[in-house]
C-alpha cells in the first residue's frame, strides 16, 4: 500500500474519556464559530485526508507554501490550510490555550490548541495561490473576504458534522482497508465536480486498463454558481457505475471540501489528498481545477515536473472527442479526421441542452445518466 | 521571508556534465537540477509507519460492509 504523504496517516479524533473531558470544559473555553468550509478542513485534518497536517498552518508553513509550494519540512504542499478570525475575536484568544471550534449549528466540532496568531497579506496570498488578484476569480474573492488574523495549531475533532451524504463519506483509513479488501495494489483516483459524460468515462476506463481499480472521488462542498448540485453528481455517477462499470473495479466516495479553483496548485493538492486515500495514480486532465481562462489548459499537468518527490503518479490526458468517422472516443494523437467529424464533450453545450429539457446524444452522455439528471427539477447551483 | 539555501560542493567535472545535460531543457540551473534529483532520491527512502492496527481494520471492515462497499 502506498504510504500517506509524509509517511504517517494523521488521526486526531477524540474518543471516550478524552472527548468527555473536553466536552465537560467546553462551556468555559473561548470559542470560534466556523463556516461549513472550515468545518470540512477540520474534519479533513482530523481524519488524515490532509496528512501530514495536524492542524491549521502556522506562519512559517504558510509562507513556505505560498513561496515554495512546500511545507517548511520541504514536503510538497501547495494550498494554505488556514483558519481566519476577526481582529477583535483574535484579541480574546491566547496562544498556548485551547479554543473550542463550533460548527454552523453552534455545536462543538473540535478543539484547537492555539499555538500562534498572525496577520497575513491577502493580495500576496491570492497572487501566489491563484496567480491573479482579479476579484472575479472565485478563489480570489474568497481570500479577499477572509478575516484579518490567522489562528494556527493542532486540532482534535470532537464530532463530525452531519451531512446528507454520510453514506458516501469514507476516511483515508477506510479507503485503504477497502482497496486492500478488493485486492487492489494500484488505484487511480479521479477527481470530479461534474456529472459524467462519455469523455470522463473514457478517461477513467483508459486509466483503469493499466491499474487494478478506479476511485471516483467527487468534491462535495462550496462550488460556483452554475455547477451541478452535489446530489446530482452523486446520483449520476451511481447510475453510470451501476450500468457501465465492473463492481469489483470501481468505487465512489466523496471528498467533502470546497473547490479553490487554483488550477495547477490545486492539482498538486488533489494529488496529495488522493495519495492519502491510498491511490497510486491520479488522473489529471485538461484545465484541472481551473476556472475561466486564468490558467493554461495544461498548466495543471506541467506543474508536476516540479514535484519529483510527490509519491503519486499523475496520468495526463489530453482532450477527448467523439469522431463520427472513427465511431469512437478519440483524441488528436489517434484520430486522423478533420474537425468537422468531431463532436466535442463541451460541458457548456451539455448543460445548455439539459436546461432546455433536451436529452444530449448518447455519444456525449449515457442515456441512463441523462435521465437521472433530468429527474432533478433544478440540477444546478444557484 | 526569502528562500533559504545552503551551499554544497560537487566535483567540477560533474557540474559541467549537468550543465551539458540541462542545456535546452526547462531546468534553469545546475542547482535546480541537483535539488530535483535529490528530492526524488530522498522521497524513495521515506520513513514508513504502520497505518493502523488489526482491531482498527476489523472495525473499518464492518462499516464498509454496512455501507455496501464490500460483501
Amino acid at each position: 500500500m502506498i504510504q500517506p504523504h509524509g509517511g504517517r496517516l494523521v488521526e486526531r479524533i477524540l474518543k471516550g474519556e478524552q472527548k468527555k473531558k473536553i466536552l465537560d470544559k467546553a462551556a468555559g473555553l473561548p470559542s470560534v464559530t466556523l463556516d461549513a468550509e472550515s468545518v470540512s478542513d477540520v474534519e479533513n485534518i482530523a481524519t488524515g485526508v490532509f496528512s501530514p497536517l495536524e492542524g491549521f498552518m502556522g506562519k512559517e508553513d504558510f509562507h513556505h507554501v505560498l513561496k515554495q509550494m512546500r511545507l517548511s519540512s520541504d514536503l510538497p504542499w501547495t494550498i494554505p490550510i488556514v483558519l481566519d478570525v476577526g481582529t477583535e475575536d483574535a484579541a480574546k484568544l491566547k496562544a498556548g490555550g485551547q479554543v473550542l471550534l463550533r460548527n454552523e449549528k453552534d455545536e462543538p466540532a473540535a478543539v484547537l490548541h492555539l499555538e500562534e496568531k498572525y496577520h497575513y497579506d491577502k493580495e500576496e496570498m491570492a497572487e501566489k495561490v491563484f496567480q491573479t488578484t482579479d476579484a472575479a476569480h472565485p478563489g480570489v474573492a474568497k481570500v479577499k473576504s477572509m478575516k484579518d488574523v490567522l489562528l494556527a495549531g493542532k486540532i482534535d475533532l470532537i464530532q463530525e458534522s452531519p451531512t446528507s451524504f454520510a453514506r458516501y463519506k469514507l476516511s483515508p483509513k477506510e479507503t485503504r482497508v477497502l482497496f486492500k479488501e478488493k485486492g487492489w495494489r494500484t488505484v487511480v483516483g479521479f477527481q470530479t465536480r461534474n456529472t459524467p459524460h462519455i469523455g470522463h468515462e473514457y478517461v477513467q476506463k483508459t486509466a483503469l486498463t493499466f491499474v487494478d481499480g478506479v476511485f471516483i472521488n467527487p468534491v462535495i462542498g462550496r462550488k460556483k454558481k452554475g455547477d451541478f448540485k452535489d446530489e446530482v453528481i452523486l446520483a449520476s455517477y451511481e447510475e453510470l457505475i451501476k450500468n457501465y462499470y465492473l463492481k469489483e473495479r470501481a468505487v465512489m466516495a466523496i471528498l467533502q471540501m470546497e473547490m479553490r479553483y487554483a488550477g495547477p496548485r490545486e492539482a498538486i493538492f488533489h494529488a496529495i489528498i488522493r495519495k492519502n486515500f491510498g491511490c497510486t495514480h491520479i488522473i489529471i486532465g485538461r484545465d484541472h481545477a481551473g476556472v475561466g481562462t486564468y490558467y493554461h489548459p495544461y498548466a495543471a499537468q506541467d506543474i508536476f515536473e516540479e514535484f519529483p518527490d510527490l509519491g503519486i503518479i499523475p496520468l495526463f490526458f489530453r482532450s477527448f472527442y467523439y469522431c463520427r468517422k472513427c465511431l469512437s472516443v478519440v483524441n488528436e494523437k489517434i484520430c486522423p479526421h478533420p474537425p468537422a467529424e468531431q463532436i466535442q464533450f463541451s460541458g457548456t453545450k451539455i448543460r445548455d441542452m439539459l436546461v432546455k429539457g433536451e436529452y444530449p446524444p448518447p455519444e456525449l452522455v449515457r442515456p441512463e445518466v441523462a435521465r437521472i439528471i433530468m429527474e432533478f427539477k433544478n440540477p444546478f447551483n444557484e | 521571508m526569502g528562500k533559504e539555501f545552503k551551499t554544497i560542493s560537487i566535483p567540477t567535472s560533474l557540474y559541467k556534465k549537468i550543465e551539458e545535460i540541462i542545456k535546452g531543457t526547462e531546468v534553469s540551473s545546475v542547482s535546480s537540477y541537483v535539488t530535483k534529483v535529490l528530492r526524488e532520491s530522498l522521497s524513495r527512502g521515506q520513513e514508513k509507519h504502520d497505518v493502523f492496527s488489526k482491531e482498527d481494520e476489523e472495525k473499518v471492515k464492518e462499516r464498509l460492509k454496512a455501507l455496501g462497499y464490500i460483501d
